[in-house]
């Protein structure tokens, strides 16, 4: 029932962020209607970083309680948040390509974001190649690693960017944005927490079923084992 | 400590010694560094001045992929004849087991840089514009911190589908900034218009860290299973 009903509000949200980033917000007056991208993009990237942080959070926990709930949240926040953060590696190059004539550049925040998100692909393969009871465990100890990670990232692809020349980030941040920007900008950002978090429910759900499944698997297995020794 | 200091000087004797008799790690490095070197020298064909631009990229390169066939190997040994289960359930620190197989693989991966770089400095025409002695910290805080990282990440992949596969994988990302940081600082210290500090400095900063989480969560990852 819980679940209905966040999927009714996720649904009633996104509908109005929609309303918001394409109708409400005024029009950009340099880049016209391709700015509009920017209600898409932006939330995503901290709906993503958000993830990330829970992922991390979670693995510490497991690693403290040892249990598997912790786990699951994990993984689930993981994978939500690797979907995202790929959300905002394509929405950035579509709108830099008209607005900055590039595809990429290798500036420190899409640099930065491009290393997270490899990061997080590797958690991901190596729960996915990683076999037995093992796996959270060291699942929990590589999302340390890459969390650790990342300010090191950033600081490092900073000072190796500044060297250069950057592209002017135009018509973008803080104190420049139009109230009615922010307005379209905090409902969708409200929106894409809203959608993460029914993601992280259903994926949450499917890997504690497969827990609960792995586990009477086991206690069949020592059931059989047991049964034939007393025989 | 002293138990912990002992149990590492032991273990790191031991791989000492095994690597000496065999010398498989060592061998295999070597070689496999050479092949890139003269791969890299077809691909990319670089004139002297050139070649300082792109050195420190490409010793570290080299450099990184020999130490990837070194820290496969790395645990490997322990599987045969079940030493790592006999070491979990033994009373010695986990951490000193740690240490040794980090410091085995230091010793020869910069053995193997020290027999390399003369190599590469007849092949690329090298000359350093820098204070070349600089070149020293940044290949011990280099070659510490893929180590470090490395022979955690082995440990990781023992419990793997294709380990071998694996270490890269997970390996590559994490040590990014490390990677960025030896080859801008080796390229700062050829090129000479720079001075390298900051990227030393990050250096010294991903060392002490990523040593210590390793050191904080060997054990859990030793006892996973």
């Amino acid at each position: 029932m819980k679940f209905r009903i966040l999927a009714v509000i996720t649904f009633l949200l996104l509908s109005y962020a929609l309303y918001q980033g394409m109708w409400a917000a005024p029009r950009e007056a340099t880049m016209g209607e391709i700015q509009r991208i920017f209600y898409y993009h932006v939330p995503s990237a901290w709906t993503s970083f958000l993830c990330f942080f829970a992922n991390f959070i979670a693995s510490v926990v497991y690693l403290a309680r040892r249990n598997l709930k912790a786990d699951a949240f994990a993984v689930s926040t993981a994978e939500v948040g690797v979907v995202f953060c790929t959300v905002v590696l394509v929405t950035g190059p579509l709108w830099a390509r008209p607005v900055w004539g590039i595809w990429w550049t290798w500036d420190a925040r899409l640099t930065t974001t491009l290393v997270l998100w490899l990061i997080y692909v590797s958690y991901l393969i190596l729960r996915r190649y990683s076999t037995g009871q093992a796996t959270p465990t060291l699942a929990a100890a590589l999302a340390i690693f890459g969390f650790i990670d990342v300010p090191i990232v950033y600081m490092s692809i900073r000072w190796w960017r500044t060297q250069h020349p950057q592209p002017v980030i135009a018509g973008g941040q803080g104190s420049g944005l139009d109230p009615r920007m922010w307005q379209a900008v905090l409902w969708n950002w409200a929106a894409f927490m809203a959608f993460a978090a029914l993601l992280i429910w259903v994926r949450y759900r499917l890997e504690r079923a497969r827990q609960e499944l792995d586990e009477a698997h086991a206690l069949r297995a020592v059931g059989q084992a047991e049964g034939s020794f007393t025989r | 400590m002293s138990s912990l200091a002992a149990v590492t000087a032991s273990n790191l004797r031991k791989d000492l010694r095994l690597e000496w008799r065999s010398k498989d790690a060592v061998n295999a490095m070597l070689f496999f560094a050479l092949l890139v070197v003269v791969i890299f020298s077809f691909a990319f064909d670089p004139t002297a001045e050139e070649s300082r631009q792109i050195a420190g990229g490409l010793v570290w390169v080299a450099f990184l992929f020999a130490a990837i066939v070194a820290l496969n190997q790395a645990w490997m040994r322990e599987l045969r004849n079940q030493v790592l289960d006999a070491y979990r359930v033994s009373p010695a620190p986990a951490n000193a087991l740690f240490l040794g197989k980090a410091l085995g693989n230091f010793l020869f991966i910069c053995a193997v840089e020290a027999l390399l770089m003369p190599l590469f400095v007849v092949f690329y025409n090298l000359r350093s514009v820098g204070p070349a002695w600089q070149l020293v910290p940044v290949f011990l805080l280099g070659t510490w911190a893929l180590v470090v990282v490395g022979t955690f990440f082995a440990a990781i992949s023992l419990h793997t589908r294709s380990r071998e596969v694996m270490l890269p994988l997970i390996l590559f990302p994490i040590s990014i900034p490390a990677l960025l940081g030896m080859v801008e600082a080796t390229t700062m210290v050829l090129t000479g218009i720079e001075t390298p500090a900051f990227w030393i400095s990050l250096l010294v900063v991903y060392d002490v860290v990523f040593t210590t989480v390793c050191l904080l969560l060997f054990e859990t990852v030793l006892h996973a299973e």
